[in-house]
């Protein structure tokens, strides 16, 4: 990144940046901003914060799908909360709570259900696809809800946070600052390694069939096993992000496996902007802000859902780029 | 040899009779809910994710006449027609200006209705669920049970009803319009169909259909704002099963996967007996990705 090249066509007199020394920067900015904000904001928004960054990774994995296989998955709350019971399960286990082992079982977990979900729905055409992964997020859903014994029902499991270790270096408890920026660094490395993956062959493929399946097919690209490792990946980092908020929350609640979580998901990508990776972020920033806003001035109960319901219905025909649509060339390149 | 005997006496045969019955009678609920599924879908490449939402809607405007004008029938009547008026609103406003678009962008939009209606629903209604009266409250003996004769009558006025369609489709001026559409769209524009008028058309029979399904299963029911997500997955299942856009067999697939249900809940908790309706997607996808009743092409 420091061998960002100059211009070569820039007029003289004027220094311009590379397309990446920007992006560079730019990033260092977003991210020193988001280092410092803990520091600075009072405890309920730290941790509203965090959990935005959270919902933001949920929505980017998600992204991978819809901005760039140009598929829509309903299924995302199955793996988000596979990720946050799998997390739980190590955590109620193994004793004392290890993080790392946590999130290895959130993993695990999400991989299987992502595994299985994938194998099925890629088997139908775009718009089956998305009635598929939510038929089965709810078939996890029932099997979370009544499977009182292990998962705890209805009422969800509660468990410690575990510590942050590093065999034989640091082994610190999380503080609400700490844990904002142990998922920071978390989320920005999703955001480093999708967009990497985004940006390559791998991930041309995926625009490819996006754009058209068809053609795709008959360049000779197996579209299948595509769309079955793209799906894959992204439950993987939804899966991740359930792991993270049952770390910071200290529960596992089934509400979470319910397909709204998916719903929101979508809400999120649509509003931020589709195919951006960071706009997701960004809508579910917006999303929960309004939510938090609403909540404030007219009271807990009011169905904040109508409102920004009606948002995305009037930014999908009006603004079907989401906020960061101008961007998208740009932030992609 | 003794334990095959044991198994068949086992199998209480009266329990399974009455399954039967009440899995013939929420088959037939289901398929008036997924015929106007598959219409739309059949017709305006559509997955209308609020359709549960109107069968929703259409239950507690059921609720709402029938605690004004106090009949049932009428009630049903008034229902049906109010969102199907609804209905054809709702075309117009969210999903006419996506004609063109990508197909995804109607998923996000059907849904973004579902979720607003739902939550709507949720603050206007409150949580508690609502009951409204069966209008005849007839019973015959079925074994051991009282049965009502209403189940029957649902049963009977919905086929009634998907036949009605199948004749409108059929014999109409409109409905043969759907029918040219359905087939070739541009086609269809060319010899002066108005399409845009006709893709309303069809959303609003869809909405009516939904609303009349949802007014009839009320009184066993009862009617609360979720009830929705139940019924739109259960009728998208019975959509794939049956094959996409096919309206025989979306009929066929609905009984057959409310029988499957019904027999599944002798043996499980109501609330697992879902999962067998799921089993029977997934064993659809896996052997007949293109549904079970496919028309041979």
């Amino acid at each position: 990144m420091t061998t960002a090249p100059l211009d070569k066509t820039m007029p003289l007199g004027r220094t311009r940046l590379s397309h990446s020394a920007t992006f560079w920067i730019g990033f260092s900015v977003v991210m020193a901003l988001l280092i410092v904000a803990p520091l600075v904001l009072p405890p309920f928004w730290r941790g509203f914060l965090t959990e935005c960054l959270i919902w933001g990774l949920l929505a980017m994995s998600s992204d991978l799908l819809i901005g760039y296989t140009g598929i829509v998955s309903f299924g995302h709350s199955a793996f988000f909360g596979l990720g946050m019971y799998g997390a739980a399960a190590a955590l109620l286990i193994v004793s004392p709570p290890n993080l790392w082992l946590a999130i290895v079982f959130g993993l695990g977990a999400a991989a299987g259900a992502a595994l299985c979900v994938a194998y099925f729905s890629t088997r139908l055409r775009d718009i089956y696809f998305a009635i598929t992964t939510l038929i089965f997020a709810q078939i996890f859903y029932v099997i979370i809800f009544t499977w009182t014994a292990v998962t705890g029902g209805e009422n969800g499991l509660i468990f410690d946070r575990p510590h942050f270790s590093i065999p034989h270096l640091v082994n610190v408890p999380f503080n609400s600052t700490t844990i904002h920026w142990f998922v920071l660094a978390v989320v920005a490395g999703s955001y480093l390694f999708l967009r990497r993956v985004t940006q390559s062959p791998f991930g041309m493929v995926l625009q490819s069939i996006r754009e058209n399946e068809a053609r795709t097919r008959a360049i000779g690209y197996p579209v299948e096993r595509y769309k079955i490792v793209s799906v894959m990946l992204s439950g993987l980092f939804a899966g991740l992000a359930g792991v993270l908020y049952a770390v910071q929350k200290e529960f596992a609640a089934p509400d979470f496996v319910y397909f709204l979580t998916s719903g929101e998901a979508v809400i999120y990508n649509v509003m931020g902007g589709i195919g951006t990776l960071v706009g997701p972020i960004l809508g579910a920033g917006f999303f929960q802000l309004m939510r938090q806003l609403l909540a404030q001035f007219f009271g807990d109960q009011f169905p904040y859902l109508i409102p920004l319901g009606i948002i995305f219905i009037a930014m999908i025909i009006f603004l079907p780029q989401g906020i960061l649509g101008f961007a998208r060339r740009w932030l992609n390149r | 040899m003794g334990t095959i005997g044991e198994f068949i006496h086992a199998i209480p045969v009266d329990l399974l009779i009455i399954q039967t019955v009440n899995g013939i009678v929420t088959g037939m609920i289901l398929a008036l809910v997924a015929s106007g599924l598959t219409l739309i879908f059949g017709i305006m490449d559509v997955v209308n994710f609020a359709h549960g939402e109107l069968f929703m809607l259409g239950a507690y405007m059921g609720v709402i006449a029938f605690a004004t004008t106090g009949n049932f029938w009428l009630a049903l009547l008034l229902a049906a027609l109010i969102v199907g008026i609804f209905g054809a609103a709702l075309q117009i406003v969210t999903l006419r200006p996506l004609i063109g678009r990508d197909p995804l962008n109607t998923i996000l939009v059907t849904f973004g209705v579902s979720l607003v209606l739902q939550n709507f629903a949720l603050w206007q209604f409150g949580p508690v669920a609502r009951k409204i009266s069966a209008p005849i409250s007839a019973e015959f003996t079925l074994f051991y049970l009282q049965y009502p004769w209403y189940r029957i009558v649902i049963a009977v006025l919905s086929g009634a009803i998907i036949g009605a369609l199948w004749l409108f489709l059929k014999y109409n001026k409109f409905g043969v319009w759907v029918r040219a559409t359905t087939q070739d769209r541009v086609m269809a524009q060319a010899m002066g169909i108005p399409v845009p008028l006709v893709y309303t058309g069809v959303f609003a029979l869809g909405a009516a259909m939904a609303a009349a399904s949802g007014v009839l299963f009320a009184p066993f029911g009862g009617v609360d704002s979720s009830m929705g997500l139940q019924w739109v997955l259960e009728a998208f299942i019975v959509v794939v099963v049956g094959g996409m856009g096919n309206l025989a067999g979306s009929i066929v697939a609905a009984i057959f996967i409310s029988l499957l249900e019904a027999y599944a809940a002798v043996w499980l908790d109501p609330s697992q007996a879902v999962i067998v309706s799921f089993v029977v997607l997934i064993l659809t996808l896996l052997f007949r990705p293109t549904g079970l009743f496919a028309a041979p092409k």
